[in-house]
């Protein structure tokens, strides 16, 4: 492999594209489009009595109304469970349409087409529905008293409980030289992408195909839900993900109400249809993620090293199931981290509320599970008195005991078997990045400057690039162009670049000569989609399998016309040669040329591949026996299992006693994902998700309240942070390379948000020497919790008191 | 997030703009429309006519002479905040303005506007109030001036009826041996202040205190001037115990909580930014 691209900081090719308004979103596309507006319920739980369409009907413009009523076969039915699992006892999904009954504020009950967005929204506004109001669930703690169900059928509201154990706990536990437990909280948050979620419909009723681009991370996925609710055969179906302004996990589910119904309008309408989402339906019906309640005993020694770990966790899964447990696994699997716990026992009860779904959000369960494991590391630092990164460094997995068997079940079906790492590498860099041996005198420093200072880390195991397997085309054509596709989607990480990076290095040509493209079903059609980390790991080692594919061939065929060996050849630049014989070479795009036998010339190039164009061995077929014409290969990449990337992150906050303002003043990163492809986009990656991590740890919350109700759907009243809330983050790197693909990579989508609310809640604790118990915290709740005559002081605060030294 | 239908009118002249005012049911009168346009958008507010005020001449001047600083009802937010001369003469209006949200919304959004909207997390609203300000206001029967006092009547809420346009506010001139400042405490740089504080110092000629004003943003339903000088007057500046006007404040205003703070937490901000900005007030005073 040539490495010349492979591993460089190459700037992103998509962004000139992007940042200068010429990308092409869903709004974009098809300006003549009718336009859908939903009527979604403005009751958190509810029975629909009624829905009068009447006072719509004549507003001008108006096309058609569609209520569950006007659903037919499989699109009546209930939307699917996208991810069975045996532990998924209860589920539910709701349906495109609500069928007589509503289980959270915004849920879709009418559907209305109109020839613009306003009219629609005019008529939307007009119909009348009727409810009876039922009693409202909101959070983990009504859901678990059950006082109230959102499912009638399910008494207990919840809908599975999993569970997972590596022994026998509570012997472990009871023979544990100390014990301690504790429960805390985390709060939703959402993916919040900048651009919504959106649908556009074509039906060719000549050619009876439909034409569907949707704002996705799973196109092929979508074709296929598509196909199966509308009853139409697969070929019939294709559909594009567009530029996609950001997903973070919420496009990942599917199929959405409104993929379903505005094929099934274009259709019945015979027109082109479009359904962009505003921002205020995305915040109240599209998907959020993260609010748990968490309660963790843990068994340690005198040095502070776990001898056995029991997690029982409450985890909020909204209204419904539809993407089944996954975030509960992760939750579970991903807690115990880089440390070796020698019993462990988890139970996670997913419950229902009468909120909005809560599905994967960047880190998808990892950032709570990193909470409770990065935490309970903080405990025991505490209670032993003894420094929390030396605890830490204690119960590390170390390198010699990779492969590393958690005896756990990850979210792909597969063993927890960490691939590769070195835990106190990373914990070492980190220490050294964030200055943690000069904490004290750093506090000192802002005790004088009546500031508060605080230092906290957190580390994490994130595993990524699960299967089932991802797909890559590469086609070298006779004009030099290199064409790539894959099937699985981007949302801005700069696939484009990354993956033109690995078929630049793996074929030897310009980078400048290849075309990726990804998300189009018409280009591929198998794929799993665009999630949990897994676009460099599934299809970039995909798409180098298939370079080298057509690498292999290219060689084959050169070496016929230059009379060598293939293994005398090699690639630069687009041209293939003879090694170390100048001027024995042929381009790769002749290559390309006369790797097709032609009849037919069109073009000067073309001319070489016919007939006529020199002399043939008459004794051999045009196309041999088992090859095909055409320059290029397909192949996939299916792992035998996910491969865990890891990290390690230190916030240093400073709060401000008065106003008890918390500023993050700086924020240190260690990062490991194997082999990097593009440190630019790594580097890129880690910024974006530190910013949502901080955001998830001080600024966002879902802010219900009890009637169900989201109080602050709005970015005015959501906090997600500008950048002028984020510090410079400062980063270095590490590189355990993957064993498990070609390539040698991990995945680096998520990364950056996992260890965020557990650093951070960290510092704020050392800072003040309060117990911190329930993130994310703002300013006026750390001022109730100082004054609070109920909160905790650290023993570490107690210590700091009694030496002179202030809290 | 689209308006419910409205008519839209973009009159040339003020008497044109009255006009429209007056024979239009439910018109509203759109300027810098930075509050107005999401309400709109929101579905919150449905108006049956936008009167755009944006091509009426004469509405865009920022006057400045040494009694005050008269803003037109077409002056930007970041226009005022570079006014020089304004900021000779009354420093509280670049203080409280490079509060106001971020440029975007400074470059296209007006002081007057903010005024008329009457939003209590609005700083121009407490501004006009602190400084003992007042506006002009255009009705089909003549021009006329209403002190602050007597035009904010509650949240989103004015005493203006009928066909009318606030045409400028005035703010006063700083006083003579007068310092000012401001200060906001808000969740991102650039949000609605969570809690913000105006204030005006004045000295006696031997430099002790004779007068403390404090102004609040977000606290309260409308703006509220309120005389802390009982906690500092007769302190020689220098030894001003700034921390009791504090505390002073703290006992005079009345907030209430939401989800961004508990109006115990605003109450305590109250305090804190009293102090700070009374301090950064007082030191100003040459």
């Amino acid at each position: 492999m040539t490495t010349k691209l492979f591993g460089e900081p190459v700037r992103r090719r998509e962004d000139a594209r992007l940042i200068t308004g010429k990308g092409r979103y869903l709004d974009d596309i098809g300006h003549r489009a009718l336009a859908a507006a939903f009527v979604r319920s403005p009751h958190a739980h509810a029975r629909i009595v009624d829905i009068d369409v009447e006072p719509a009907l004549d507003v001008e413009g108006l096309v058609a109304i569609y209520t569950y009523e006007d659903l037919t076969g499989p699109l009546a039915e209930p939307l699917p469970v996208l991810i069975p699992h045996p532990q998924l006892t209860a589920p539910r999904t709701g349906y495109p349409l609500a069928n007589g009954e509503v289980n959270h504020v915004g849920e879709p009950i009418v559907m209305v087409v109109a020839t613009d967005r306003y009219l629609a929204e005019d008529a939307a506004e007009r119909i009348v529905v009727t409810y009876e109001e039922l009693p409202v669930v909101v959070g983990v703690d009504a859901a678990r008293a059950a006082e109230h169900t959102v499912h009638e059928e399910i008494p207990d509201n919840v809908a599975a409980r999993h569970h997972q154990e590596t022994g026998d706990v509570e012997p472990a536990l009871a023979s544990a030289p100390h014990t301690l437990s504790f429960t805390q909280y985390i709060e939703r948050s959402a993916c919040t992408p900048m651009e919504g979620k959106g649908v556009h419909a074509r039906w060719d009723a000549d050619d009876s195909s439909l034409r569907v681009y949707t704002s996705t991370q799973a196109s092929t996925s979508v074709r296929a839900a598509i196909a199966a609710k509308l009853e139409l055969s697969l070929d019939a179906v294709e559909v594009i993900a567009p530029d996609v302004g950001g997903g973070f996990g919420v496009k990942i589910v599917h199929p959405w109400p409104e993929e379903l119904l505005v094929p099934m309008a274009a259709i019945a309408l015979g027109q082109e249809v479009k359904w962009a989402e505003d921002r205020r339906e995305h915040f109240i019906s599209s998907a959020h993620e993260r609010q748990q309640r968490q309660e963790v005993t843990v068994g340690y020694d005198d040095d502070g090293r776990i001898t056995a770990l029991d997690v029982h966790i409450w985890h909020d899964n909204g209204a419904y199931t539809p993407y089944g447990i996954i975030v509960p696994i992760i939750t579970a699997t991903q807690l115990v981290g880089p440390y070796a716990i020698p019993v462990y026992r988890v139970v996670v009860e997913s419950v229902y509320t009468n909120t909005v779904i809560v599905t994967p959000y960047r880190g998808a369960g990892r950032p709570q599970g990193c909470y409770a494991m990065e935490r309970t590391m903080d405990r025991i630092a505490d209670a032993l008195g003894l420094d929390r990164a030396l605890v830490r460094e204690r119960n590390l997995i170390q390198p010699d005991q990779f492969p590393y068997d958690h005896r756990l079940t990850f979210q792909d079906g597969r063993p927890v078997i960490y691939d590769s790492g070195d835990y106190p590498g990373l914990l070492d860099k980190l220490r050294t990045l964030v200055g943690w041996e000069q904490a004290e005198t750093l506090r000192a420093d802002a005790e004088a400057r009546g500031r508060l200072l605080g230092v906290g880390m957190a580390l994490y195991v994130e595993g990524t690039g699960p299967g089932p397997y991802e797909g890559g085309h590469v086609q070298v054509l006779g004009s030099g162009k290199v064409l790539v596709s894959t099937g699985l989607t981007s949302q801005g990480q700069g696939h484009e670049t990354a993956f033109a990076q690995i078929v630049a290095s793996e074929l030897g040509v310009p980078i400048e000569d290849v075309e990726v493209t990804t998300g189009d079903t018409r280009r591929f059609g198998y794929a799993v989609g665009t999630f949990a980390s897994r676009a460099a790991v599934m299809s970039g080692n995909a798409i180098a399998l298939a370079a080298r594919g057509v690498r292999e061939k290219a060689l084959r065929i050169a070496a016929d016309v230059l009379e060598a060996d293939p293994g005398d050849l090699e690639i630069e630049e687009g041209v293939v040669q003879v090694k170390g014989t100048p001027g024995a070479s042929i381009p790769l795009r002749t290559v390309a040329v006369l790797s097709n036998p032609l009849r037919y010339a069109f073009d000067e190039a073309a001319k070489q591949a016919t007939q006529f164009a020199g002399p043939g061995d008459d004794s051999k077929p045009p196309v041999a026996e088992g090859d095909a014409p055409g320059l290029e290969h397909r192949d996939y990449y299916s792992p035998i299992r996910s491969t865990f990337a890891s990290g390690a992150h230190a916030a240093i906050v400073e709060i401000d006693p008065t106003t008890w303002e918390i500023d993050v003043v700086k924020y240190a990163v260690v990062h490991d994902c194997g082999n990097v492809v593009n440190p630019m986009i790594v580097e890129g990656q880690v910024h974006g998700g530190v910013a949502q991590g901080i955001g998830g740890a001080l600024y966002e919350r879902m802010a219900y309240d009890d009637s169900g109700q989201l109080q602050n759907a709005s970015f005015m009243d959501f906090l997600m942070p500008y950048a002028s809330e984020i510090p410079d983050v400062v980063i270095d790197h590490q590189q355990t390379p993957s064993p498990l693909n070609p390539l040698g990579l991990k995945g680096a989508g998520e990364a950056g948000v996992i260890p965020g609310t557990a650093a951070i809640a960290s510092a704020i604790e050392d800072a003040t020497g309060r117990r911190i118990a329930s993130m994310p915290i703002s300013p006026t709740e750390l001022y109730d919790l100082m004054r609070s005559p109920d909160s905790e002081q650290t023993a570490a605060a107690a210590r700091r008191a009694r030496t002179g030294v202030s809290a | 997030m689209k308006p419910a239908p409205f008519r839209y009118a973009d009159p040339r002249s003020l008497e044109e703009a009255l006009e429209l005012l007056a024979t239009e049911e439910g018109a509203k009168v759109l300027a810098g429309g930075q509050s107005l346009l999401p309400l709109l958008s929101m579905r919150l507010a449905a108006p049956a006519t936008l009167v755009d005020i944006n091509k009426v001449p004469g509405l865009d001047a920022v006057d400045v002479t040494g009694d005050g600083v008269r803003v037109g009802a077409l002056v930007r937010h970041a226009t005022l905040l570079h006014d020089a001369a304004a900021a000779r003469v009354q420093p509280l209006l670049t203080r409280a303005t490079a509060n106001v949200a971020h440029p975007a919304i400074r470059n296209r959004g007006t002081t007057v506007g903010s005024i008329a909207h009457a939003d209590p997390s609005g700083e121009m609203t407490s501004v006009l109030a602190l400084t003992g300000g007042s506006v002009t206001v255009a009705t089909p029967g003549g021009v006329e001036t209403v002190p602050w006092d007597e035009l904010f009547v509650g949240p989103l809420e004015t005493s203006l009826s009928g066909p009318a346009l606030v045409t400028s506010a005035f703010f006063p001139a700083l006083p003579a041996r007068s310092g000012t400042a401001f200060a906001e405490v808000a969740r991102r740089k650039g949000d609605y202040a969570v809690c913000g504080a105006g204030v005006v110092v004045t000295l006696d000629e031997s430099r002790r205190v004779s007068a403390a004003r404090a102004a609040y943003i977000s606290v309260g339903l409308v703006p509220e001037v309120h005389d802390l000088s009982d906690a500092v007057a007769g302190q020689p500046v220098e030894e001003a115990d700034w921390a009791a006007a504090g505390e002073l404040a703290r006992t005079l205003v009345d907030p209430d909580g939401d989800i961004h703070a508990s109006a115990d937490y605003r109450r305590l901000l109250v305090g804190v930014l009293t102090e700070r900005t009374l301090a950064e007030a007082a030191g100003g005073i040459a």
